[in-house]
Order: C-alpha cells, then sequence, then structure tokens
C-alpha cells in the first residue's frame, strides 16, 4: 500500500514537470528566425543580371575583390525594406560598400524604390527566382550580410537594420578586413 | 448617415500587399512531365519546410518563396539529382529546421530512446505483477 502511494506521488511528480515544461514554453516568446547556417561559408558561385539601368549586376567574383561587403538582400515591394533604407544610408556614409540583391523584383519597381529612399548600392543583381537567395540559407527580406574580401560569408543580421544595428555591423565588417 | 458612408468607404480601401509584382517561378505550380520524377518531387516537396509560412511544407504553400524552393526542386530532380541530395543541400543552407522528415540526431535521440525505454518498463513491471498473481 505504502508503495503504491509512492508510485503515485511519483506520477504526480511527473505530470508536475510536464505542466512546468508547458509553462515554461508557453511564456516563451514566439521565436521563428531561421538563421543561415552558411556563415563561415563561401559564398556560393552565382551571376546575377542588372537589376536597374545605372547599376552593374552581381556575381560571386565581385565579392571576392578583396574588400568586405555588405550583401543586402532586399525588394522593392517590403516594407521594412524601405525602413532600413535610412540606415544602409548611413552605413555608406561610415564606408561600408554595399551590394544588393533585389528578390523578385521589376525593373521599373527597383527604380522606383531607389528613387524614393535613395540608392546605397554600388551594385544590384537582379534574383528573380529567389535562387541566390536560397542558395545563400536567406529566410526573407530584409536581410544583410556581411562578406569578406575572400567571398566567406561572415555574419548575417535578420530583418531590417536599425539605427542601434550600425556599430554592429560596422564592426563586423571591421572584423572581415582581418 | 457619418458612419454608413464610412462602411462605404473601407469598401473602396486598397489592401497594402507585401507581395511582388513578378510571375511565380516556370516549376512552382508546373509539374514535371514524368510522373516518376514528378512523384519523387512531391514526396520531398512534402518533407519540407517553407520558411515563410513555417507550420506549411512548401508542396502546401502558396507563399511565392515556397514556389521558388518547388522549383528548386523539380529542375533538380529533373537534372537527375537524388532526392535526399537535394534535402542534404537545403538542410547545409537553413539547418535540420527546413527537413520535417524525422531524423536521429544528437538532439533527438531521446525522441526515440523514450519510448522504447517506456515500454520496457512497462513490460518489466506487467510480467511482474503477473507472476505474483499466478
Amino acid at each position: 500500500m505504502k508503495r503504491l502511494r509512492l508510485v503515485l506521488w511519483g506520477v504526480v511528480a511527473v505530470v508536475a514537470c510536464l505542466f512546468g515544461l508547458f509553462a515554461f514554453q508557453l511564456s516563451r516568446p514566439k521565436d521563428d528566425v531561421v538563421v543561415s547556417a552558411m556563415i563561415g561559408k563561401p559564398m556560393p558561385q552565382f551571376d546575377l543580371k542588372p537589376s536597374v539601368a545605372d547599376r552593374p549586376g552581381l556575381s560571386t567574383r565581385d565579392l571576392m575583390d578583396g574588400k568586405p561587403k555588405l550583401v543586402n538582400v532586399f525588394a522593392s515591394w517590403c516594407v521594412p525594406c524601405a525602413a532600413e533604407a535610412e540606415q544602409l544610408a548611413a552605413l555608406e556614409q561610415n564606408g561600408a560598400v554595399i551590394v544588393g540583391i533585389a528578390i523578385r523584383d521589376r525593373p521599373q519597381d527597383v527604380a522606383a524604390f531607389l528613387q524614393a529612399y535613395g540608392n546605397p548600392f554600388t551594385r544590384i543583381g537582379a534574383d528573380d527566382i529567389s535562387e541566390v537567395q536560397l542558395s545563400i540559407g536567406s529566410s526573407g527580406v530584409p536581410e544583410t550580410f556581411v562578406v569578406d574580401g575572400k567571398g566567406i560569408i561572415r555574419y548575417q543580421h535578420i530583418g531590417d537594420i536599425r539605427a542601434e544595428n550600425i556599430p554592429q555591423l560596422l564592426q563586423e565588417l571591421r572584423k572581415a578586413e582581418s | 448617415m457619418r458612419t454608413f458612408l464610412a462602411l462605404l468607404l473601407t469598401l473602396l480601401a486598397v489592401p497594402v500587399v507585401a507581395q511582388d509584382m513578378l510571375p511565380p517561378a516556370p516549376y512552382a505550380y508546373q509539374q514535371l512531365d514524368d510522373p516518376a520524377l514528378e512523384t519523387q518531387a512531391q514526396n520531398l516537396m512534402l518533407t519540407l519546410r517553407c520558411l515563410k509560412c513555417q507550420s506549411q511544407s512548401i508542396a502546401d504553400s502558396d507563399a511565392p518563396m515556397a514556389g521558388d524552393m518547388r522549383h528548386q526542386v523539380r529542375t533538380r530532380i529533373a537534372a537527375g539529382e537524388n532526392p535526399e541530395a537535394i534535402r542534404a543541400w537545403m538542410v547545409e543552407r537553413y539547418g535540420a529546421y527546413v527537413s520535417y522528415k524525422p531524423e536521429v540526431s544528437a538532439s533527438t535521440w531521446p525522441l526515440f530512446v523514450i519510448p522504447l525505454v517506456l515500454i520496457a518498463l512497462v513490460l518489466f513491471v506487467l510480467s511482474q505483477r503477473l507472476r505474483r498473481r499466478a
């Protein structure tokens, strides 16, 4: 009889632990960010045609010229991309070289977007079927990658760049220099 | 009257959609001609996660990105690539999260071991009791 009672208390303890786990998991904010597994790996081979008339396209070779760069994955139809334009301009003023990959975007829409929010990009490649986006493990727009001079992906920023993210990105660029 | 007018105006409202204007990738909605290859692609697509709508597979989702992923899967299968190699390609980029296929790994092995342990425990207790009764 005593053993039975002990077993019952054991069951109660297990169930209590289970409910504790539920409570813990439910109280945590939802985290649905998918981090790229490509950090530390070389940029995959690609060659994207120019997205707009006044900037060249983007290929892997362009990312291996010895200078670290920010690769900004964006789209004109993406609202947070417009919101981060100011921060990209600030990064450019601080000496960052920024290249763009325009996801599923028409040239005229990209041109209008750059007209409205400014153009911090030295090159913009058109990724019409998200091929390059998939190959670098990016799961949405906007995302910004730090790529070093040898074409190795060093860092990924997911979501729009806020003013408070600028120092971090500049530091990652400096780190990629070495 | 004013409420009515306001309501009427809402009918004219155009929703602001964050959606692109480009047509879907060629093989997003187009099946492969070879039914055997299409079956292979379909089976793989059902076990890859849509990264935009994370509780759906890319076979279920109408998100443009899921369409682009289906295009990748179908063109690679058509080019003779093995479905598991394509899955590995995706996992290499997005981590194990992108695959729905249950896999025994360093972090998932308890899920496979615990049921076996529980069954063994139940069998043990049961055998003890039956023996005592006999």
